[in-house]
């Protein structure tokens, strides 16, 4: 089955390039902030977006990102009312959209109905921060079922080899690399062992490596792009849409702006 | 009885592993470690030792001849871990679990604390064993149990406060992950309840059998029989579970676990998962969990900081399911009124947190024959409490 996650990365990989994976909490300040960022970033740089989708106890992330689910509930957002705008974008943007979300907000869905509304809506991708390889069985004989959306798995600096294995057998679309041995928005200090990790994972991964955690400069996104198929930013992003909070009709074209230099960064690998 | 849990930590459909992948392996560090214990007669034996020179084990198992009598029904023997050292049945688990550090390797612990209890007997045992510890605290817990946070800080741990969602234990543990995620190769979290990513609900509920093997030993010396019902509060589920396990395959031991009924199941404000939740995900175990339909978690209340908290054990989910424990609640109210009948009648100060047992005994007894017995777990003493209560109460101290 090809999506577009894949074939965004085969195109990128044909002229050589790194994608550029934002990371923007749903809702936001809003749904409809939300849904004109999606289209800015698309238009600004990013080659695959991740979506967050909001909830009460995300032990993955740091304080940035905890405090924009606080927001995004504060407004009232559900993972029904997210599958709903992404329907209704899906009709002017072709970028790729992954939902980051937790397990307890697909189980109380129920997951064969969480992967069939999702494929509806047009999310091509599920990252959940909180289901290793040993639970996610149920979800991906859902999303197999459903014909997507696709699991996409992660593995971290303490990721042992045979645990490598299984994430590489398993994940679809790409791995996610988490560069640090922390949460969400912590600093990234070693970019020679990212760097040797993430070869390593390539050299028996027939998959593309995206990584995050952590990186929040375009300098940053250009480092890692030398090496690796995706960069994701998630943390900075989201500390600059708090950053506007009282006026939210400039979160678009703000973030966008960043989303350039971002993509800059990558474009420009010293 | 079949291996319970089984390989994938699984108690029936419960439990599990979820958890994410930078943790996974310190995950399975630790079952590996507790799998190789857990039959080593060395560390059972170093476990046993502390557990009785240290901690002060065996309880007793008193008769509660004046309960008794005012309630006018079944017997009511008291299982004391209020006499443990630091004051609690808290203090059983975080003894194994720092033998078992000690074998990892590892020189710092972090824990969260609801009440209080369980951050008091982990600073105990990392003073004694020379560890760092950083014990994760709401910071409305920390007002409502100000006693127990500086009794911590006098041992030598860091208390950081969490000021994130409810401010309580939920939250505490989510912060304490945070940490451990960072901090994995030096730190072991010493997790206080029947919570959390599989192995820690076996374990800790292995630590914590202690309880109902004594008791059991000790009903039948002083009776000849073994007790007609078992009650125990249910905050995570360690001191209900350590009473009852090793009754589990009697089959004609009833057993009634008691949660935090808050101010009413109407009022929506309590800790009653199994009356008002459904199963789901947090912090690393598939469990009964009080969420709203969109699955984001609901704030509990109870006037026991122990007990606030939004998912059980997930073995007290299976055993839910199958009936082979009753799961009932008790009122903010009603525990308070059980807290001064105990203190009254026996001389006895309970936690507000046993306080709810004792308000289960208060209704269930006097149903019951005279020749019945209940026994009933007194997991903690009243102490951390009264500076609440005096509050509450609008007494200044």
């Amino acid at each position: 089955m090809s999506n577009r996650i894949q074939t965004t990365f085969e195109n990128l990989h044909a002229k050589g390039k790194t994608a550029l994976i934002p990371y923007i909490m749903a809702g936001d300040p809003s749904l409809s902030v939300t849904e004109s960022l999606v289209l800015e970033l698309e238009k600004s740089g990013a080659d695959l977006l991740e979506l967050g989708v909001p909830f009460s106890d995300p032990i993955a992330d740091g304080p940035v990102i905890q405090k924009a689910a606080e927001r995004a509930l504060q407004s009232g957002t559900t993972l029904k009312g997210i599958l709903s705008m992404v329907k209704t974008l899906r009709t002017k943007c072709q970028m790729p959209l992954i939902l980051m979300m937790y397990y307890n907000t697909i189980m109380a869905m129920g997951e064969e109905e969480f992967c069939k509304q999702a494929v509806q809506a047009g999310i091509d991708g599920v990252i959940v921060p909180d289901m290793p390889p040993e639970e996610s069985d149920v979800l991906c004989t859902a999303s197999t079922k459903a014909g997507g959306p696709v699991v996409i798995f992660l593995l971290a600096p303490t990721s042992t080899k045979s645990r490598q294995t299984e994430v590489i057998k398993r994940t679809k679309g790409f791995i996610y690399y988490v560069s640090i041995t922390g949460i969400t928005g912590s600093k990234l200090s070693d970019m020679k062992s990212v760097k040797a990790n993430v070869r390593n994972i390539q050299k028996s991964a027939r998959k593309p490596v995206a990584v995050g955690f952590g990186i929040s400069t375009p300098k940053q996104a250009g480092e890692i792009s030398e090496f690796a198929d995706g960069v994701i930013v998630g943390s900075a992003i989201v500390r600059k849409v708090s950053e506007y909070q009282n006026e939210p009709e400039l979160v678009p074209q703000q973030i966008g702006q960043f989303s350039r230099h971002l993509k800059q960064g990558i474009n420009t690998v010293p | 009885m079949a291996m319970i849990p089984d390989a994938h930590g699984r108690f029936g459909k419960y439990g599990g592993r979820y958890v994410p992948e930078t943790l996974m392996p310190a995950i399975l560090e630790l079952e590996d470690a507790y799998r190789k214990v857990r039959k080593d007669r060395e560390f059972q034996q170093e476990f046993h030792n502390y557990l009785k020179q240290y901690v002060g084990r065996p309880t007793p198992l008193y008769f509660a001849k004046r309960l008794t009598k005012t309630l006018g029904g079944a017997k009511i023997y008291l299982k004391r871990e209020d006499l443990c050292h630091t004051g609690a049945h808290k203090i059983n688990n975080t003894v194994g679990q720092v033998l078992l550090t000690r074998c990892m390797k590892k020189q710092r612990v972090i824990a969260e604390t609801g009440a209080g209890q369980h951050g008091v007997a982990v600073a105990t045992v990392s003073a004694m064993f020379g560890l760092d510890a950083e014990i994760y605290m709401g910071t409305e817990d920390m007002q409502r149990q100000a006693l127990n946070v500086f009794r911590m800080r006098l041992l030598g741990s860091k208390v950081t406060g969490v000021d994130s969602g409810s401010r309580t234990l939920k939250d505490a543990i989510n912060e304490a992950m945070r940490d451990w995620t960072t901090n994995i190769k030096t730190t072991h979290y010493l997790l206080g309840s029947v919570l959390g990513a599989h192995p820690y609900p076996m374990m800790i509920r292995d630590f914590q059998s202690v309880i109902g093997r004594e008791a059991r030993k000790q009903i039948l010396a002083a009776e000849g029989k073994l007790p007609n019902s078992l009650v125990a509060c249910v905050g995570g589920g360690s001191n209900s579970i350590g009473l009852f396990y090793p009754f589990l395959k009697d089959t004609t031991v009833k057993m009634v676990g008691v949660e935090a009924g808050g101010t009413g199941h109407a009022s929506g404000k309590h800790a009653a998962r199994f009356s008002g939740g459904k199963p789901g995900v947090l912090h690393g175990t598939m469990t009964y969990l009080l969420q709203d339909q969109h699955g984001q978690v609901n704030l509990t209340h109870s006037v026991s900081a122990g007990l606030d908290y939004p998912a059980v054990g997930p073995e007290h989910s299976m055993h839910h399911d199958t009936g082979r424990i009753r799961y009932t609640s008790a009122t903010d109210k009603e525990a308070l009124a059980a807290f001064d009948l105990l203190s009254q009648e026996e001389g006895i100060i309970p936690a507000l947190e046993s306080a709810h047992a004792v308000a289960e005994v208060i209704k269930l007894a006097p149903t019951m024959k005279k020749n019945h017995i209940v026994v009933m777990n007194l997991s903690g003493r009243g102490d951390k409490d009264v500076q609440q209560i005096a509050r509450m109460r609008g007494i200044p101290l």
